[in-house]
């Protein structure tokens, strides 16, 4: 049974339970799991005297909804996203639906992402080194609130949402049917009221408690698109008013009572460990009251951060090293080429047979690509309070991962599970970093770990902070990756044969697969072991592959003079969601039309996460050799929209995290050690780098696609495109900062000529 | 040494090390926690507030620098515009055009962005992008720039 036909017959641990609050209130959900489950959420979720019998929505007696979503909002909209489409199905008015971030107890479990997982269905593998990792055993495999893989909407807003609200509204329609002795078909919800045309109305309070004692209907009816008031409209997103006056709690804002700060003093190669410290003078610095060894360094734990801060960077600290301070860009790249020429692989793809394709060829072509590793700079620095007292743990953490992390702290502190309690706090950005375990590499501990550790010798609460320079060079970074392509082209240039070898298969699975009508294909991988940690950044494979293929199939259009859109669309024929997104991009950006001096357009497509995302890039280069780019037109198939401005936000948002990266990104590894440090030498886009961002939606109505990453892993190619038209010079290494790009007097005047 | 100087109107006075930056005093020493740690360098304008009206990034100010000043943060933004409604008229535009997304640099835009208007209540493109020199990882810039336009065409 495929995963989708699961869903559509729900086994019995997938049955919708409701019941009644104390107060009078209704509390529904998806219940997957017996009465421990259930006693879990009272605890969590309920006020004084309620029951809570199930997840997710609870219609309170001042006829307030509120809903539970089991997911972390790090600026993408998905409480307000997820909440919409609950509401919408329940008929809820907007005004009364109050979105929360569910507590992280198991009962609040995202079960539609696990059931996702076992099937395996285009789940990050990333997703489930966290479970394996927080020794959640199989059959507790449920057990998650993770947010990554673009996935909240996908998997629980369609299989838990909706159905949820539709089961809802059908119990308070029934509720209102019994008692006004009508037929439940003769009830209209609406507003958070059902009428019937009698005259008679109730609010849905009024009917909570006796929806409660209805039996909950197995397959809720979902309402047709058309008639929807809230999904697909630009509702505001419920957490904005406390972030524009500083009231919104991230993680680094918890404060406790007699709570104190501590920083860390990290070895700098990767691996290495403490050798010795002189503690003395350090305990003599104002405000310092202890130094607590940590793997690969020391805590200094004061009364003020700045001053655990100080104390650190003066503490005299010598290190061991292991044979990693060898290590380089060079001796990683040299292992890179070493094992791609050895071509020792691993299936990605085969398709026909390549060997014959590229035999038949009438010419091949070759080229090699590569990314450095990539920090994920998250605005607000890695933190983590921790307070262990009476045989009980309390931690303070914006995660991507809320019951992952209570997971590991129970595991580090050794303390139960059922005696830890994690307190979900904003994350001042995710990006893949706020993952409390670095996915199957284990070894490089994170500042969860450390901040449990430091709290087991510390007899306070403690704030752990990251400064940016920890942050910076104790990162679990996107990969370096090298890229090698050998294509065969028929007489027209078309590409025949597509013979892919590249380095580390990352997630998702199918980000180095094309989508071209290639017939003979074979894509390979080595495995290169790197000792630097490593972990999902914003779209994760998605970000190297598509700067590799993108650029590449661009070359191939290059080299058959075929214009870089035509050359696409020809290959495309038989994808029609693709088509018709290369096409609408196109047009949105007049790809053709002549542009004023000096400037050119790249483009570039990719599906990811389920959504197919095309952008043009409109660039100059100045006489610096700096590429400024002026416009970016994107366009987006993701199925549905579910808040059309949010969507758009994280389109935007997107295209400019990656602009980042295909400008500057570049973290360089020197002496087994990373060499930026800060903003200053890993830049960002600012406000004077933004260009005009033109975002457009198709709503294909197909499956719906994730909207977090999409746009990221698209902009390198489209800006590196049209460096190419400009210049004639090919990039197939970023960041484009590294490439010397000034026109050549000489060259500008031979070709005026 | 002891430090005096007034924080959205209420006078403080601090015993602490003069390097201190005015970042920390704020946050561990004030409680005020709305002004964000970014970088301790001054690159990326998390912790900007206004020192007698004029922006600056408290990471890299030293209390001893703002002795016997007047500090405006996030929290007093919306007071020190006089306005007796909850929301000063920057806030309401950055609530209209949604500009946070995770949030944790807004502080420091609002701040930065609010001292420039106050200089120059009409900026162009150029003059924001020269002032406004802020990280946002989100990428709100282009919500950022629009909200600026709105308040100077207001």
């Amino acid at each position: 049974m495929t995963i989708i036909e699961k869903l559509k017959n729900p086994s019995r641990r997938q049955l919708i339970v409701a019941g009644g609050l104390a107060t009078g209130g209704l509390l529904l959900g998806y219940a997957f799991s017996g009465p421990s489950r259930q006693t879990l959420a009272n605890r969590a979720a309920s006020g004084e005297g309620e029951q809570m019998m199930a997840t997710w929505i609870k219609i309170a007696p001042d006829n307030t909804v509120t809903v539970y979503v089991p997911h972390s909002d790090m600026g993408q909209g998905v409480i307000t996203a997820l909440a919409m489409m609950a509401a919408e199905e329940m008929e809820a008015d907007w005004s009364l639906v109050r979105p929360e971030q569910a507590p992280a107890e198991t009962a609040f479990a995202n079960e539609n992402l696990g059931l996702n997982f076992t099937d395996g269905v285009n789940i990050p593998r990333l997703l489930q080194g966290v479970t394996d990792a927080a020794f959640v055993k199989l059959s507790q495999f449920m057990s998650l609130q993770v947010t990554g893989g673009s996935s909240s909407v996908r998997f629980t807003g369609e299989h838990g949402m909706r159905p949820a609200g539709a089961a809802a509204k059908d119990m308070l329609v029934r509720a209102a049917a019994n008692r006004w002795g009508v037929q439940a078909s003769e009830c209209t919800a609406k507003l958070s009221h059902v009428t019937h045309p009698s005259g008679k109305s109730a609010t849905f309070a009024e009917l909570a408690a006796d929806a409660a004692e209805l039996s909950p209907p197995s397959t809720p009816v979902l309402k047709a698109k058309s008639d929807y008031t809230i999904v697909g409209k630009p509702i505001p997103r419920a957490d904005i008013p406390a972030k524009v006056d500083g009231t919104a709690v991230y993680g680094v804002d918890i404060r406790q009572p007699g709570q104190l700060y501590a920083a860390v003093r990290l070895a700098p190669t990767f691996g290495s460990e403490v050798v010795s410290y002189d503690a003395e003078p350090i305990l003599a610095r104002r405000g310092v009251k202890k130094l607590v060894p940590i793997p690969g360094g020391v805590a200094v734990v004061a009364d003020n951060f700045w001053r655990a801060k100080e104390a650190a960077a003066a503490l005299d600290i010598t290190f061991d090293t292991k044979g990693n301070e060898k290590l380089s860009m060079a001796s990683l790249y040299a292992e890179h080429d070493a094992a791609i020429a050895a071509d020792d692989s691993k299936k990605d793809v085969e398709k026909g047979d390549v060997a014959a394709g590229l035999a038949k060829a009438v010419s091949t072509k070759q080229a090699t690509y590569r990314v450095p590793f990539l920090a994920h700079a998250c605005m607000e620095p890695m933190n983590c309070t921790v307070w262990i007292r009476d045989g009980k743990v309390d931690v303070w953490v914006g995660s991507q991962d809320a019951l992952g992390t209570r997971a590991r702290v129970a595991e580090v502190s050794g303390v139960d599970f059922d005696n830890v309690t994690m307190h979900p706090l904003l994350l001042g950005g995710g990006f893949g970093r706020r993952i409390p375990l670095r996915a199957g590499f284990f070894d490089f501990p994170s500042e969860i770990d450390f901040a449990t550790l430091i709290a087991k010798e510390v007899d306070a609460p403690v704030q752990l902070l990251y400064t940016r320079e920890d942050d910076i060079q104790h990162d679990a970074y996107r990969i370096a990756v090298t890229s090698s392509f050998t294509v065969g082209v028929d007489d027209k240039g078309m590409p025949v044969a597509w013979k892919n070898r590249y380095t580390i298969k990352d997630d998702p699975d199918d980000a180095a697969h094309i989508p071209y009508g290639v017939a003979d294909q074979s894509i390979r991988y080595t495995d290169s072991q790197s000792f630097v940690p490593r972990g999902p950044w914003r779209s994760v494979a998605h970000t190297q592959h598509t700067f590799f293929n993108e650029s590449f199939i661009d070359e191939l259009a290059n080299d058959a003079s075929m214009d870089p859109f035509e050359y696409r669309r020809a290959l495309l024929k038989d994808e029609p969601r693709h088509l018709a997104v290369l096409e609408t991009v196109a047009e949105k950006a007049g790809w053709g039309s002549p542009l004023p001096k000096g400037r050119a357009r790249g483009i570039a497509i990719q599906k990811s996460f389920k959504t197919i995302v095309a952008e043009v890039a409109e660039i100059s280069i100045s006489d610096a050799g700096e590429v400024k780019v002026h416009k970016v037109t994107a366009v987006v198939d993701c199925g549905e929209v579910i808040n059309s401005d949010t969507a758009r936000q994280q389109v935007e948002s997107g295209i400019i995290y990656g602009l980042t990266a295909a400008l500057y990104g570049e973290i360089t590894i020197a002496n087994g050690a990373v060499e930026q440090s800060n903003f200053p030498d890993y830049e960002m886009v600012r406000m004077a780098d933004v260009p005009e961002i033109d975002v457009h939606f198709i709503e294909s109505g197909a499956e719906i696609g994730g909207l977090g990453e999409p746009a990221t892993p698209v902009v390198s190619a489209a800006v590196a495109n049209a460096v190419f038209t400009i210049t004639g010079k090919r990039v197939r290494e970023l960041p484009l900062k590294n490439h010397d790009l000034a026109p050549k007097a000489d060259k500008l005047a031979s070709a005026a000529e | 040494m002891s430090v005096s100087f007034t924080v959205n109107g209420v006078s403080h006075t601090l015993d602490v090390e003069d390097e201190m930056p005015l970042l920390w005093a704020l946050r561990n020493e004030l409680g005020l926690n709305g002004t964000k740690f970014g970088c301790g360098v001054a690159a990326c304008g998390a912790c900007t507030v206004h020192v007698n009206g004029e922006a600056m990034r408290s990471c890299s100010t030293p209390v001893s620098a703002v002795d016997g000043t007047a500090i405006t943060t996030i929290e007093g933004l919306a007071a020190a515009h006089g306005a007796a409604e909850k929301l000063a008229p920057i806030q309401a535009a950055w609530i209209e055009h949604q500009v946070p997304q995770c949030g944790y640099c807004q502080s420091g835009m609002l701040m930065a962005v609010s001292a420039l208007l106050q200089e120059n209540p009409n900026p162009s493109d150029a003059q924001i992008d020269e002032t406004i020199t802020n990280v946002c990882r989100c990428g709100t810039y282009p919500r950022i720039r629009a909200a600026i336009h709105s308040l100077s065409n207001a």
